[in-house]
């Protein structure tokens, strides 16, 4: 295995903006003799939206919520919908569940090829490296990993692209990039960074036909809007010009996957096998899973990627997932009080303090799970599928695996964060085939139905699950008087990035960046490296219950 | 990806000639820019002009209150493709989500980028959270509300990218916990007047022929709400494919009847295209369709104050 750069740097680390995310974080550490002691993980944007859906019509919380985050989006939209439809106990057309699986499936496949190359790459890939790049070797280096390589006409082009804009002295998004200059904690070959730059450029051509994909269905993405309680809309999409396109694009996307993305995450794998074993983050792991049977969207067993809890990385047990052992913490937040409460009995008074403030330091809130510190993801939701026997998992998370020549504790890391992100990408974009074709079956059949009336109901409650691609999401909603009394959304960036909790354990991204090493503390890559492969949305993660001071909320769990 | 070796430049034409590239495929790159503003294609040589005028003009792009769904939306844009704006049309010297830069040497960046004597044009993303003199959302340690103060006066024009830097948008609706402003509300008075591209989020055509329209130095029409007249002039209503239907008479009445599987009008369900204005029939998103055509009301997401003024989103 390599070794790691390491300084002897001692002292702090501030990283604010941390950019390429989604959303405004700033990460303070404490480096002692070049290795991280201390890790703080502050959210610097509150916006209140819970606090505005009050009084409103439920039906319009989804417009709402999927406001939430522009990058998740479809997935606050589908939360909210599921939740007034748990509050109905409604059923809702077998179609309308295969379109929903459908266009999160493509999701999936927009946020991480999106990901992993426009937002977390250049933490491993030097693009300037790129310029001094032999094309033949390049087009060998391709041909190693992926049985459709890239062209070498395709590689000359992006070369040409990156050297024109270094000779233009106008570096745009790559100006003061850590990797300016030489960085001893970037690894690839000249080659590999082509090929990698080559496939950044790809990736936002690709990224907009799976987003155009989606929009068959959704109308438009970002922020879809075909969804409603009781089903979806889009009955312009039911034939076979649609299909047709829909089906071009998806052969687009599924080929990128398969023989660029994965391809990718394993050269960059083979160079920085040392990240294998860096970054593990917390040892419990929570899951919601998602793509439910048609015909039984709210029954979380039906669904084709399950629910689950790991406890201390230990593979050989799944546990249930069990909605009444969530508590959210605001002991080092900008909140008022201490206590830890279930969401649904959260009383939330903003209360800033200073920006660097060391006891209270975010606008992000803690949840545990059972009183642990819980990763969620597609990590977690990886290894609950493998531990539960997942078959198509279990046998990509095994090819990855072999490829690399590491065990399945090498999941366990950064670079195991990263591998699962785009092993969820493939497992789901081959199993969108098989929603795609049943979709195309009932419609032969004369089966077209896509919705069904709802009127919203005087009071209830309800609570929708989704799987979304940065983990476990859950909208929690309750109506009193036909109208929002109460909303809450507990959302996958909240558990990855929120600050200590009340007995003053770390946050899941604040464990994962101990002991990393900061090869050059001015260019500290390393952490981004950590940090972004939890894919933070901040956006999403920031949010409140109710303003009112300590009323106990009269929520309670289903 | 053939269109890459530095359009900024001088003699560009004949690099690109070097490099295999004609002046006739160069000005097929620049009729798809023209169409993405609404202009003839016709119009291609004088944008080819302008785009290979020495430097390639620096942006700056800023985050506020927001969700990132307007940058996601201009990654989706197709006419030009966003690498070919990013890397040869214009040069995006800040934006937070995609650039390489961060923390202080982000920062460094964002500084350099304010102060180039050339000046750069600022498009804005969210909304400036003003309550408790901007507390509620920071970035660098400066509050947003600062950051924009100190930014937008310096930059030679400034576009507001969405319904949240044009209005306020969602963290702005009622009870607005965040006191959180649009762009032209919050620093009209020290002489900031953005273009707002309205909408949740806008189409990507309107945002990048609003750039386009202002690198030619069109003069940009925009009605009483600072919206460009090119792109917002008519309401959706009136551009509506379901229109016919409409003065028929003939009316959706729920989302899962007969009326509403042959694509009648949703005015009975709520739809707000009769107060919106914006292109979105004519436009479409993701070159395949818009939320009408998808069996969705309209939910007025380019007009001020959409969230509280136009909801209920549903009817009956």
């Amino acid at each position: 295995m390599s070794q790691t750069p390491k300084s002897n740097y001692s002292g702090p680390i501030v990283i604010d903006p941390l950019t390429r995310i989604e959303g405004h974080l700033r990460v303070e550490v404490e480096v002692e003799n070049g290795t991280i002691k201390d890790a703080r993980s502050c959210g610097t944007l509150f916006r209140g939206i819970e606090n505005i859906l009050k009084g409103r019509d439920p039906r319009d919380a989804q417009h709402f919520t999927q406001r939430t985050c522009g990058v998740c989006t479809f997935t606050h939209a589908l939360a909210s919908t599921r939740a007034l439809e748990d509050a109905l106990a409604l059923e809702i057309p077998k179609n309308a569940t295969l379109i929903r699986n459908m266009m999160l499936g493509m999701q999936y496949i927009q946020d991480h090829i999106v990901h992993f190359y426009q937002l977390h790459a250049l933490d491993f890939v030097d693009v300037v490296g790129a310029t001094k790049a032999d094309l033949k070797e390049s087009v060998k280096v391709a041909a190693k990993y992926s049985k459709t390589p890239t062209s070498e006409a395709d590689l000359k082009a992006a070369q040409d692209k990156i050297i024109g804009l270094v000779a233009s002295g106008q570096l745009g998004p790559f100006a003061n990039a850590y990797f300016l200059g030489g960085h001893d904690a970037y690894k690839l070959s000249n080659e590999e960074n082509l090929v990698a730059v080559t496939h950044y450029l790809q990736a936002l051509r690709v990224q907009v036909k799976s987003a155009k994909a989606q929009a068959i269905f959704g109308s438009k993405n970002p922020h879809p809007q075909t969804l409603i309680a009781g089903g979806v809309t889009c009955y312009n999409s039911l034939n076979k010009a649609s299909f047709d396109m829909f089906n071009e694009l998806y052969q687009e996307c599924l080929a990128f996957v398969e023989n660029t993305l994965i391809p990718d995450v394993i050269m960059v794998a083979s160079a920085y096998k040392d990240w294998a074993t860096i970054g593990g983050g917390p040892v419990n792991y929570l899951t919601f899973g998602d793509f439910p049977m048609p015909g039984k969207e709210r029954d979380l067993k039906s669904r084709w990627l399950k629910p689950g809890v790991i406890k201390n990385r230990d593979l050989t047990k799944v546990h249930d997932f069990d909605p009444s052992k969530i508590e959210e913490h605001v002991r080092h937040s900008w909140y008022e009080g201490d206590k830890a409460r279930h969401p649904y009995e959260g009383a939330t008074d903003p209360e800033f303090t200073e920006m660097g403030d060391q006891d209270r330091y975010s606008w992000m809130k803690a949840p545990r799970y059972d009183g642990m510190v819980v990763e969620t993801g597609p990590l977690a939701q990886m290894i609950v599928s493998y531990a539960q026997g997942h078959e198509t998992v279990k046998a990509s998370v095994d090819y990855v695996l072999t490829t690399l020549g590491v065990g399945p504790e090498a999941l366990f890391s950064t670079l195991g964060r990263t591998a699962a992100r785009a092993i969820e990408a493939l497992v789901t974009i081959r199993e969108v085939d098989v929603w795609f074709k049943e979709l195309q079956d009932n419609i032969a059949k004369g089966d077209e139905q896509i919705c069904v009336n709802i009127e919203v109901p005087k009071t209830g409650r309800g609570v929708g699950y989704v799987g979304a691609p940065r983990g476990a999401l859950s909208h929690w909603l309750n109506i009193e008087n036909g109208v929002i009394a109460n909303f809450q959304l507990v959302v996958p960036s909240t558990w990855n990035f929120g600050p200590r909790d009340l007995e003053g354990n770390l946050g899941p991204v604040e464990v994962a960046l101990i002991g990393t090493p900061i090869a050059d503390p001015k260019r500290p890559v390393e952490i981004l490296r950590t940090v972004h492969s939890y894919d933070p949305c901040i956006a999403c993660s920031v949010h409140v219950i109710d303003n009112d001071t300590n009323e106990t909320r009269d929520f309670r769990i289903l | 990806m053939r269109y890459s070796i530095g359009l900024g430049k001088d003699g560009v034409e004949e690099r690109l000639e070097r490099n295999g590239i004609s002046r006739r495929d160069f000005l097929k790159f620049c009729s798809a820019v023209a169409v993405a503003m609404g202009l003839a294609p016709t119009m291609a040589p004088s944008i080819a002009k302008a785009l290979t005028q020495g430097k390639r003009p620096s942006v700056v792009y800023l985050h506020n209150a927001e969700c990132t769904g307007c940058s996601e939306a201009l990654l989706r844009t197709y006419q030009p493709y966003i690498d070919q704006i990013i890397f040869d049309t214009i040069s995006l010297d800040y934006h937070e989500t995609i650039m390489a830069a961060s923390g202080e040497a982000a920062e460094e960046v964002l500084n350099t980028a304010i102060n180039n004597p050339d000046g750069f044009i600022c498009l804005v993303e969210g909304a400036i959270p003003t309550a408790n003199n901007g507390l509620y959302g920071t970035i660098g340690g400066h509050t947003m509300l600062a950051n924009c103060a100190r930014i937008l006066p310096k930059a030679k024009a400034v576009i507001s990218v969405g319904t949240c830097a044009a209005y306020g948008g969602i963290q702005a609706a009622a009870p607005n916990p965040t006191e959180a402003k649009g762009i032209n509300d919050c620093y009209g008075d020290i002489g900031v007047k953005a273009i707002n591209i309205a909408g949740c989020p806008p189409n990507p055509l309107n945002m990048v022929g609003a750039l386009v329209a202002y690198l030619q130095g069109m003069n940009i029409e925009l009605d009483s709400d600072g919206r460009p007249v090119m792109f917002y002039g008519e309401t959706v209503h009136d551009q509506c494919e379901r229109l016919p239907h409409f003065e028929a008479g003939e009316f959706a009445p729920s989302f899962d009847s007969e009326e509403a599987k042959k694509g009648w009008c949703l005015y009975e369900l709520g739809c707000k295209g009769p107060s919106t204005y914006n292109n979105c029939p004519r436009a479409l998103f993701n070159e395949v369709g818009w939320p009408v055509r998808g069996g969705h009301p309209c939910i007025g997401c380019s007009e001020p104050h959409f969230w509280d003024n136009l909801s209920p989103f549903y009817e009956a």
